[in-house]
This record gives structure tokens, sequence and C-alpha cells, in this order.
């Protein structure tokens, strides 16, 4: 029987852990990221989980500690937000050149300084050339599936890519809603045991992170963009056999009426909530994507889907300090330099250090849309 | 009676009863009954070499003879975790390894960390018997990672960590770390009209460790072979964490020809300069006293980077020594 209930999205993200019987979890605590790892801490007190936690001295370690669990053959899992995946940072560049299926939470949070411990997508899309595989989720029931669909694209032949599963700070993270909870036996047949091929073993001598001179390191670099670009059909796969088995139907970008869209907004995490309300409470031609996967990035889904509009607005909640755009809006208009047919793209940035999205301020970028005067615009 | 051939070089055997017979005199001139109890000791050294020969590093280096000794003293049965530094670059060079053991290199800081995970791994799969280990230069163990360190031994994790200590960032081209001891010209501690050389004492790591309250806590020289084999061996059977430290002379950064590796090595022992000990649950047990201990100068006249010091400095280092030789074997 599916169980449905409640809860946070930071349940939502333990319950998931706890359905794939994760082996290893190494973690530090930092708002707003806290109740996922206290809720792992309980499973496991109370042996609803069969599991190692390590209660770190900080994200470096955290991290570490995953790359050295995973290496030796476990099923690993961290979370952290903001300052502490800044810490990682590092450590991401080894996980994904290591290949390890490593799955992390991120609960976005802003950047600091100046402090804040608000949402803000800055924290993870500031680690998008890391080699991780990147998924945002809407809404508190994507968190508990896209974290389970995550461990199989990750632990997929030819994959072998970390992933990071982003969920927005408070508004998901510590916010409740029904969420439907899969029976345990149903996951189990869904993402079958980790089974590495190479793992640390005395048994099988290896040598892992060697030393890669100039002969050697481009092939490493070049074997993992091929690794993402399996990903890319992995996650197709994975999202099929996920709807077969659950009911649930995920892809690396989701279409909201978008049939005959004039006017699209392109965006990732839980403010697509707000702009598809906003969508239904108007009579106008407006549609919206929503970016699931961002790493490997979806070109050919966003070429097909917006080549036809006649604006796209990218709505982001970071910025690229210096060149005064979002990484979304800047990454779409490359892809569409090549094409013939592209639509108008403007880029909004809303939502910094917390700050409320409001249908105020989808207004106005729709607005800008049918009007636009501006490349970039701050709103908010 | 099979010797392992370091072993073998600087060990003479006099009528010991069904071992090697000794045809010259020993080095040590040690007593027949000494040597029973030193052959027996050898007897317990493996022939196994985990730790290839044709590695890249440089000539005489002490830390490539660490590296053999402790596999030497694991065996097999180990997964390794070692921070980037000299013998991790002279060692694992893609498609090519030094190392028959399963081995992973993450980064500088994290080796301890590393090994935490490895240690949780291996407990979640139900796995027994693997011994892990994590092993760092002094730069990764008592500056940049000391906080791995630090949290790894709370923890309480099964394994050990191992600092190989030639005293300053030999890999980057010899900077100062917090290991280098005091009056040491480093390339970053230049001796000059304002400076006498590196101006701090050597940080005190295995001190350190002890106040974590690791199970085993002990210093070595790779100058001393036997002493440092049994030392991981104890490290690596104690149930809990375990530190050793050891001493590993660098030609190349201390300024001496590189077949002195042993000898140096062992004056620092001699002169106090390095006192061997372990510490079993914070206990201190000092594993070898010189019969009457040299005066430092001994030590430093034979390395460059001490050449500038002043008679005024080398009796102070002296006499800071005396101090602590009095604390611990007094």
């Amino acid at each position: 029987m599916v169980r449905r209930d409640v809860i946070h999205g930071s349940r939502a993200l333990a319950e998931a852990v706890k359905l794939c019987d994760v082996n290893v979890i190494a973690a530090y605590p930092i708002t707003p990221q806290t109740h996922i790892v206290e809720d792992i801490a309980r499973f496991i007190a109370n042996g609803e989980l069969n599991a190692e936690y390590i209660r770190v001295e900080s994200e470096h370690s955290a991290m570490s500690a995953c790359i050295g669990a995973s290496a030796a053959g476990a099923r690993t899992f961290t979370a952290t937000s903001s300052q502490g995946l800044a810490l990682m940072y590092e450590m991401l560049f080894v996980a994904s050149g290591l290949r390890l299926p490593i799955v992390m939470a991120n609960a976005n949070r802003a950047m600091s300084s100046p402090i804040n411990i608000w949402n803000d997508q800055q924290d993870s899309i500031s680690i998008r050339d890391c080699g991780w595989l990147q998924f945002y989720c809407e809404t508190n029931q994507e968190v508990l599936d896209l974290t389970i669909q995550a461990y199989k694209i990750s632990e997929s032949e030819g994959v072998h890519l970390p992933s990071i599963v982003c969920l927005d700070g408070y508004v998901l993270t510590h916010t409740i809603e029904p969420v439907e909870i899969p029976e345990k036996e149903d996951v189990r047949s869904f993402l079958p045991p980790y089974s590495p091929p190479f793992i640390l073993d005395p048994a099988t001598p290896m040598t892992l992170g060697p030393l890669g001179d100039p002969s050697v390191y481009m092939e490493f670099r070049i074997a993992q963009q091929k690794a993402m670009e399996k990903a890319y059909e992995t996650i197709r796969k994975v999202n099929r056999e996920f709807e077969k088995k659950f009911g649930r139907k995920y892809g690396l970008i989701e279409k909201y009426n978008m049939e005959d869209a004039e006017i699209a907004i392109v965006t990732l995490g839980s403010v697509a909530g707000t702009i598809k309300e906003f969508i239904d409470s108007t009579n106008e031609k407006i549609g919206l994507v929503k970016i699931w996967c961002y790493r490997p990035f979806p070109r050919e889904e966003l070429i097909q889907t917006l080549r036809d509009v006649n604006t796209v607005a990218v709505v982001e909640k970071d910025v690229s300090i210096g060149l005064g755009e979002g990484a979304v809006f800047s990454e779409l208009k490359g892809i569409f330099y090549s094409e013939d047919v592209r639509p108008k793209i403007i880029g909004a940035i809303v939502g910094l250090g917390g700050r409320d999205v409001a249908n105020q301020h989808i207004s106005r970028i729709i607005e800008e849309c049918k009007n636009p005067k501006h490349e970039v615009i701050w709103v908010g | 009676m099979k010797l392992s051939g370091l072993v073998k070089m600087r060990v003479a055997l006099i009528d010991v009863p069904s071992y090697v017979k000794c045809r010259q005199n020993c080095e040590a001139q040690l007593t027949a009954s000494r040597c029973w109890k030193f052959a027996r000791r050898i007897e317990k050294v493996s022939d196994d070499e985990l730790f290839a020969k044709g590695h890249r590093a440089c000539a005489g280096c002490g830390a490539a003879i660490a590296m053999r000794l402790i596999l030497k003293a694991t065996g097999r049965n180990v997964i390794i975790s070692q921070s980037t530094g000299c013998m991790e670059v002279v060692s694992s060079q893609y498609p090519q390894t030094a190392w028959r053991v399963p081995w992973i290199h993450v980064a500088f800081e994290n080796a301890a960390a590393v090994a935490s995970g490895i240690e949780a791994a291996i407990k979640a799969l139900g796995k027994k018997g693997i011994k892990v280990l994590a092993i760092g230069g002094d730069g990764g163990t008592v500056d940049i990672g000391l906080q791995a360190l630090s949290g790894a031994v709370e923890r309480g994790h099964d394994f050990t960590y191992i600092c190989y200590d030639n005293e300053a960032y030999m890999n980057t081209g010899v900077q100062r770390s917090g290991a280098t001891p005091y009056g040491a010209s480093t390339t970053t501690s230049p001796p000059g009209a304002l400076s006498i050389g590196n101006e701090t004492p050597k940080k005190d790591m295995p001190s350190i460790m002890i106040a974590h309250r690791a199970k085993y806590v002990a210093t070595a020289c790779v100058s001393f072979p036997l002493d440092f084999m049994e030392k991981v061996r104890k490290a690596v059977s104690t149930k809990g964490p375990a530190y050793i430290h050891v001493l590993t002379p660098c030609p190349i950064g201390w300024g001496f020809p590189s077949e002195k590796t042993i000898e140096i090595g062992r004056l620092a022992v001699d002169t106090g300069m390095w006192i061997l000990y372990e510490a079993e649950d914070g206990n201190i047990r000092i594993t070898y006293k010189p019969n009457r201990r040299k005066h430092v100068r001994e030590y430093l006249k034979t390395q460059k980077r001490f050449k500038h010091l002043s008679e005024v400095e080398i009796e102070k280092i002296d006499q800071d020594i005396e101090k602590r030789w009095k604390k611990l074997l007094g």
C-alpha cells in the first residue's frame, strides 16, 4: 500500500534515503538542511534504517567521507546548503572525477555575504561545472521521487556520476505538503542494490585517484562529458521506468500550458508552482518550462519546446556578478545562437536571499515580455 | 632464516644458534643474547614487497622507505587513504602505480575523513578484518589536515593514521610547515639579517593525538625499521583510532647526501631531537633509549638547513632538548 502523508520537504527527502537503503550517511548540520539529517538520525536510532551515520566535523569532511565510503562500495548520502556546499567545492570535482555515484541533497540558500539563511539558488548554480547531475524540485513529492531516481541514474552503467537534488530552503524544506510514499519493496525492485564494478577491496587491489599528467588528463575529462551525455539518455529511460512503477511522469523538463504559448517562462524549483497559478489565472497564451534536470543541460528539449515561442523569460534565483545575468539565461541564449528560428529571450533575476516571488512579480515579467525594453530585469 | 633486504644489509648477527651465522663484527657490538632477540624481531618482517620499486621518489628518500616498511607491517589486508604530497605524487602517476594494495588519493587535507568513510563502508557492508590506514605528510597532517584528523580520531573510527614527517612542504619545494623545527632554513623561512630561519618550535602532533585519547600513539623513525614496523603492527591491530608520527629525513629539503638518510635519522634520535616512544591509552613508554644523549650539534651540522645557526642558537636548541629529554626519559 502506498502511504499518503502530509510532510515537510526535508522529511520527504529523509524518507527517500530510507527507501533507498543507503549504507553510509556523512553530514554536517546547516540551516535550512538540518531537518533532513535529524530525520535520518532518528530513523537510524529507531532501527528503521540500517546505516552507518558519520557525524563529521565539516562539510568538507562530509563529502570526503562520502567519497571514501562510495569508493569502498557503499551507497552514500549527504545533505548540505549554501556555505556548506561551497566548503565542499574542492571535493565535488573529486567525487565526479572518481566517478562515484554519491547522491546529495541541497537545501537551496543564498550565499554570504551578507550572511542570509533564506532561499535562492546561487549555491547550486555556482557548482554547475563540477560534473554533478543537478535536479531541481517544485514540490515535496518531487523531492522524494527525484531522490530515488537520482540513485538509479547515478549508479547506471556508463554514467557513474554523482547527483545533487536541490530543494528550495524553507519553501520546500520547512513546508508541509501531501506526499505519496511508496512501498519499500517497490523501491527495491526499481532500485537494485548498489554493485559497482570496481571498489577498494584487498581481494582486488586498485589505485584510485592517481596523478594524471598532461598526456592523459584531457581524456579523463572527455570521459566525464561522455558519461554526462550517457546520463541524458539514462534519465529519460529511468523516468519511463519510474512512471510505469509509480505512476508519476518525469523528464528533463516539464511543459505546462505550452501547446499554443506565445510567451514562455523558463525556471527551476518551487517558484514554478507560483508561475503555474499565475498562468491558470489568466487567459493569455503563457506557458511554463520547468527544468527538472539542469545538468546534463536539456539542450534538445529546450530548443524543440521554445523555438516557436515569441518571447522567453528565464526566471531564476541566481546571478553572475560581472556579467549581470543568470546562468540559465546565458546558457539558453547560447544554445539558440546556432538556431535559425529562435525566440526573443530575456532574463529575470528574482527572489535573491529569500525575497518573496508573488503574482505581481510574474506579472511584471510578462509585461516586459510583451514589450521588451531590457535584456535583464531584477524583479522583487 | 630469510632476512628482508633492507634489514639484512644493516644487521649482522653473532653466534646465534639456528639463525644466520655472522661473519663480521656487528656495528652495534651486540651481545649474543641481544642478537637473539633481535633475530626474533627480524623473523617477523615480511618478505612481501607491497610498495613496488620503480616509483619516482628522489634517491635516499626517507618517506619512500617508510611506505615500504608500513606495508611490510600491515600486509595485504588493508585499504589506504593517502593525502596529496610527495608519496602520492611519486607513487601513482597514471597508468602506473607502486601500490599493491587498494589505495585512494582524494586531496591534501582529508586523508583521515576519507578513511572514516572507508571504515564506515566496511562496517555497513559487514566486511571483517580489513584494516584502514590513512597516510599523510607533515603538511597534510599538522597543518591543512589537522581538522579532518581531529574529527576522525575524536569520532573513534577504527583506523590508523601515519604521518610521515620530512619537516616541510617538500613536494612543492621546501616551504615551511608547522612541523619545521626551530631555526631551520626553508624557502619560506630563509635566514637573513632579521631572521634566524624558522622562528617557531615544531608542533607536537603526537601529544595532540594523545590529548584526543587515541588508543595508540607512537613516534618512529625510518632509521629504526624494526621499532617502526612493530609500532605499525600494534597500531593496525588496535581497536579504535591509532596514530604514528614517523620522522623521514629528506636529502633535498634538509641538505645532506642521499646515502646519509639512515645515519641522519639515527642522529636525530641519538641527540634527542626526535624521541621514540609509544603511548597506549595515554601511558607513554620510551621504546629506544640511547646510552648517552649526543649533543644536538652532531645532528645539526650534518644538514645545510641548519648551517647558518650560531653556537648560541645551537646551545639554546640543545637546552630545549635537554628539558624535554629529562621530562620524558627522566
